[in-house]
């Protein structure tokens, strides 16, 4: 492997060239079989003889299983089979882990419990309701172990051990140091420190995650699931299972949303397949609302920072430093990853060059953490742009005066950040511009003193901004450790085309793209552009593991850069073939052939042309009519890899290019704080996002919307509530505040466009950015409108009572 | 799952009539058995969707006697001799949309579409009375159901290109009206919004509330 390359850069050219179908507003080809109710999830399959399973979970957070008595649920007629965790360690392997190999989990806990919500057993019966009896009649014993909640107390020499064999509750510790951070901090005329808490929340989609595994013919396991890797870890999963990989084939079905919660969400298909294969029969395992809340397959991010930034005296950043203890919960899974996306945008959209990130990720009794919209960015950058904000404050800086000081200028990209990360290209001012372009913040500045004197509200103004990375490479999870046990490096997306002999297009994508995005409509939308067809008339499939070329499926903002340049690639090689087909019946070089609206035709001779139908009859029916050696039928793959990847140096001085799409975005937000209940409420927002070349302007503004919604959610009313006992307050939708259409704001948004140079089209990704910006906007806004009263959001979500007590607190201390 | 056997706690089976989409239909069930398991299980109509199974979220939402309901929180065996209006009433043919489809389809109201049927539902008894809308208006009327993708803005653009729609209809194809929310937040000055996909007003139940 080379060490460093960077790609050549396919020019854009500030220009873009004039689309057909790319760039408009075309409804999405997803939508209507989902507005009849034929989505076809998960749970909407129906099978003969299939079973189904019901789990009783842990009531406690950490305890030894003492026993297991299954007789009761046993005697329940209508009831299969009760596996518990030593049916797992009979006849499982642990299932995938990216963390340390001592801290091992399996779909049901074996020999103790560590959180409260785990998989203690399972029933499978013939009706979910019969299951849940048998849940009801299942007696276990248990020897309760002392709950480890907090994770700076975790750390501490005497705390329980969540597992044995690792020897601490210390995941994994790791700091990485750019240029000098001591230095930077010591010269800066100024350092803010804070002390925050990015509270515990999940992507919470309306569609659970769940599984359908079925006994099939030749002793292959057919999983149908709505997790979102599959091909790329189907391995993994077989091997769990201890079944060869040729033996299990995976299928995807369609997710009802998913925004990280179904990302590599691996415990659930393995679980079915689990109970398939013990009881011989086809087994539903569909979580509840319930199951989902506190087990999920994972929660997100929890974490507590001590964090400093220096500035110079006219406001120039000169360093950051980061203490981050992340409540990673009783097992790692997939936590390396989260602050690896952290580190690709460390420095957000500004110049510094010193950084520190020390990270220790704690083990407690609480739900392991996974990915969630903006998959640990998002929590980095709400760190970074408070304690931008606090330099703001104490230099005398408005907010959008000191980012325009710090920002990365047009002319320096690709600009490589402390770390070695590349940003691709951008244009942060024109960002930052138009939204404020949008929104008259001296009017507002004005009306928040005005309604404070005369009406006693209390309006506050944020702008913040986020990088969006987008188009992740495998690197980041494992450059975290010295001797990695899979330093992957491949992150690939696949696609295939066939023209039937009618001539009608079939596409195939080769992993689980579905969850609420448009996979179709962008894929569909891209083969229009190259061949001329309605994207409507083209038919999109999905390939099971069987037939799945490589592709790693969506997640980190990847799937639409990733995918166009598969069809795109695959559409190359496929018009070759139509043009040579019709250069040798035209009898003309295949020089002088174009193709154009789904005819060849003579360039400059219109006239002289052949169909898409006629090509194909030619191709399937009359090989006669083919050119010497040319191969029966249309089909073409293509597989294209990450576009600009480079390993991480060996001593980690430089991590290499792991994400280096980079998007922008800049919020607005007037909001309205009632310091009386603690009531926030939105006046004007308005969000401007760069994706670089937009497919679907309409499409792009729903997944910001829709982002910015969550983001909302995270900041000021979701939160997976563990007391201190480490029980799980959060059971329900009414405890755990999914935003309402009440509480959301009409989003105005806009788009600036930044051809990426190094994608096909200039796409870059951009389903993430609403949440991974709003935290930082609605702090800033809260803290603005209560300024008077000191108000500084340390902590998210923002608590009415929070706000109440900081008032109250206030005006106590001026009596 | 079958609602025909259940033989665990033998509960107690009747047999019910009801009218679903506009066809009287018997069968017998459990007494334990859902509403909303009922019409997914027995009658394959999927399209009612769980997501919480503990009446929060409305994903499950019905039509009941023309009325929006939780079809989770009932028992199959409440709806008998009682009318039930699934999204498959509306249209089951996904060429031939009905307009309240076809409006969320042009708005893009849906992302994941598991929300869709209920919302879908609900704009269809909200826009019973033919009555025009405001952004707040159907912000309230809508929040009984969560829609985790969308953020909402699309689906209420959605009702109200559906309430066009469905009154054009009405009015033999006249146009009644064309114009999105315009009205603004206190203050505001709405000709600022100028280059964004559209403007509405920031009249949403939130502020407007406290504004009072
Ligand atoms: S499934 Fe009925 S309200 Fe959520
Ligand atoms: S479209 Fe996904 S929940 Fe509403």
């Amino acid at each position: 492997m080379t060490a460093t390359q960077e790609p050549t850069a396919v020019t854009h050219g500030g220009t873009k060239p004039a689309y057909k179908y790319i760039g408009s507003d075309r409804k999405r080809v997803e939508d209507p079989r989902l507005l009849v109710g034929r989505g076809g999830y998960v749970a909407d399959m129906k099978m003969q003889g299939l079973l189904h399973a019901a789990i009783l979970r842990s009531p406690l957070p950490h305890a030894r299983i003492a026993s297991i008595d299954t007789s009761g649920a046993e005697a329940i007629p209508g009831v299969i089979a009760v596996l518990t965790g030593e049916d797992c360690k009979a006849h499982m392997n642990p299932c995938m882990n990216f963390g340390p190999s001592t801290i091992s989990q399996y779909p049901i806990a074996v020999d103790k419990v560590r959180y409260v919500g785990e998989c203690v057993a399972v029933v499978v019966a013939e009706s979910r309701y019969v299951a849940e009896d048998g849940i009801e009649a299942l007696e276990v014993e248990f020897d309760e172990l002392p709950a480890v909640t907090n994770p700076h107390a975790a750390l501490e020499p005497d705390a329980a051990l969540l597992h044995d064999e690792h020897g601490s509750n210390l995941g994994y510790e790791r700091t990485f140091e750019f240029g000098d951070i001591t230095k930077a901090l010591d010269d800066a005329h100024l350092v803010v420190s804070d002390t925050l808490h990015w509270g515990r929340s999940a992507g919470m989609p309306m569609e659970t995650s769940g599984a359908i595994a079925r006994p099939g013919t030749n002793g292959v396991l057919e999983v149908y699931c709505n997790s979102l890797n599959f091909s790329y870890l189907q391995f993994l999963v077989a091997g769990a299972l201890r079944i060869p990989s040729n033996k299990l084939k995976m299928q995807p079905v369609a997710a009802g949303g998913s925004f990280g919660s179904k990302f590599t969400a691996h415990k659930v298909p393995t679980l079915a397949a689990f109970l398939a294969l013990r009881t011989g029969r086809p087994v539903s395992y569909v979580e509840d609302r319930l199951d989902h809340l506190m087990n999920s397959d994972h929660h997100a991010s929890d974490r507590y920072y001590e964090a400093r930034m220096g500035f110079t005296e006219d406001g120039m950043i000169t360093g950051l430093d980061v203490d981050v203890v992340d409540d990673y919960g009783a097992y790692l899974q997939f936590g390396v990853g989260t602050h690896g996306n952290a580190l690709s945008q460390a420095t957000g959209p500004y110049r510094f060059r010193d950084l520190r990130y020390k990270l220790r990720a704690a083990l407690t009794n609480k739900c392991q953490q996974g990915a969630y919209r903006g998959f640990g960015s998002e929590v980095h950058n709400w760190v970074l742009e408070r304690l931008v904000e606090q330099g703001a404050k104490k230099l005398g800086l408005a907010p959008e005066e000191i980012r325009r000081r710090n920002f990365i200028q047009p002319e320096e990209f690709p600009y490589k950040i402390p770390g070695g990360n590349v940003y691709d290209s951008g244009n942060y001012p024109e960002v930052l511009d138009r939204a404020l372009s949008m929104i008259d913040v001296e009017h507002w500045r004005r009306e928040k003193k005005r309604l404070r004197e005369e009406e006693g509200r209390y309006i506050g103004l944020g702008i913040a901004t986020t990088q969006e990375r987008s188009v992740f490479s495998s690197t980041e999870f494992w450059f975290w450790f010295d001797e990695p046990a899979f330093p992957i490096t491949s992150s690939p997306e696949s696609a295939t085309i066939t023209i039937d002999p009618a001539g009608q297009f079939q596409l195939l994508l080769h992993c689980q793209a579905m969850w609420g995005n448009s996979p179709e409509t962008v894929s569909t939308t891209v083969l229009a552009e190259e061949f001329g067809v309605e994207p409507e008339s083209v038919n999109v499939s999905y390939a099971d593991t069987s037939r799945a070329l490589p592709g790693t499926g969506p997640g980190g903002s990847r799937y639409t850069v990733m995918v166009a340049g598969a069809v795109r690639g695959a559409s190359r090689k496929l018009k070759k073939k139509l043009i040579d087909i019709a250069a040798h019946s035209l009898e003309v070089s295949a020089d002088d052939l174009e193709l154009v609206d789904g005819r060849v035709q003579v360039v400059g001779a219109p006239e002289r042309s052949l169909g898409i139908p006629d090509l194909a009859a030619s191709a399937y029916f009359f090989a006669l009519n083919l050119p010497p050696g040319m191969e029966s039928g249309l089909e073409e793959a293509y597989t294209y890899d990450h576009p600009y990847t480079t390993l991480p140096s060996a001593d980690r001085s430089d991590l290499g290019v792991f994400y280096p799409i980079m998007g922008h975005a800049c919020h607005i937000a007037v909001m309205e704080v009632d310091p009386d209940t603690g009531r926030c409420s939105f006046l004007d927002y308005v969000a401007v996002h760069d994706a670089g070349t937009v497919v679907n302007p309409k499409s792009l503004g729903g997944h910001v919307t829709g982002g910015s919604a969550q983001g909302l959610g995270t900041s000021l009313y979701e939160e997976l509530a563990y007391d201190t006992e480490g029980q799980f307050n959060s059971a329900t939708f009414l405890d755990y505040l999914v935003p309402s259409a009440n509480e959301v704001p009409p989003f105005r948004i806009g788009h600036v466009e930044t051809p990426s140079p190094y994608t096909e089209y200039g796409i870059k990704g951009g389903g993430e950015g609403g949440r991974m910006v709003t935290p930082s906007v609605v702090s800033a806004a809260v803290d603005d409108a209560l300024a008077e009263y000191g108000m500084h959001v340390q902590e998210l979500p923002v608590r009415p009572a929070t706000i109440v007590e900081t008032v109250q607190d206030a005006i106590d201390a001026r009596q | 799952m079958t609602t025909a056997e259940n033989p665990a706690t033998a509960t107690d089976t009747r047999t019910i009539t009801l009218l679903v989409n506009g066809r009287e239909v018997t069968r017998a069930v459990s007494t334990r058995t859902t509403l909303s398991d009922f019409l997914r299980e027995d009658l394959d109509l999927v399209s009612v969707h769980l997501g919480c199974e503990h009446g929060v979220c409305g994903c499950c939402t019905v039509l009941f006697d023309g009325e929006s309901v939780r079809a989770c929180l009932m028992l199959a065996v409440q709806a008998r001799g009682h009318e039930v209006e699934t999204v498959e009433s509306l249209s089951a043919d996904q060429n031939d949309l009905h307009p309240i489809q076809q409006s969320f389809a042009e708005e893009q109201g849906l992302q994941c579409g598991f929300c869709t049927p209920a919302m879908v539902l609900r704009a269809k008894e909200i826009l019973a009375d033919g009555r025009e809308r405001s952004d707040a208006e159907v912000r309230s009327d809508i929040s009984g159901i969560l829609c985790r993708c969308t953020g909402y803005q699309n689906i209420v653009n959605a009702v109200q290109n559906a309430g066009r729609k469905l009154s054009r209809g009405a009015n033999g194809g006249a146009g009644t009206h064309d114009g999105v929310g315009t009205s603004a937040v206190d203050g505001a000055e709405t000709e600022q919004a100028t280059d964004i996909d559209r403007a509405p007003g920031f009249d949403g139940p939130a502020g407007t509330e406290q504004r009072g």
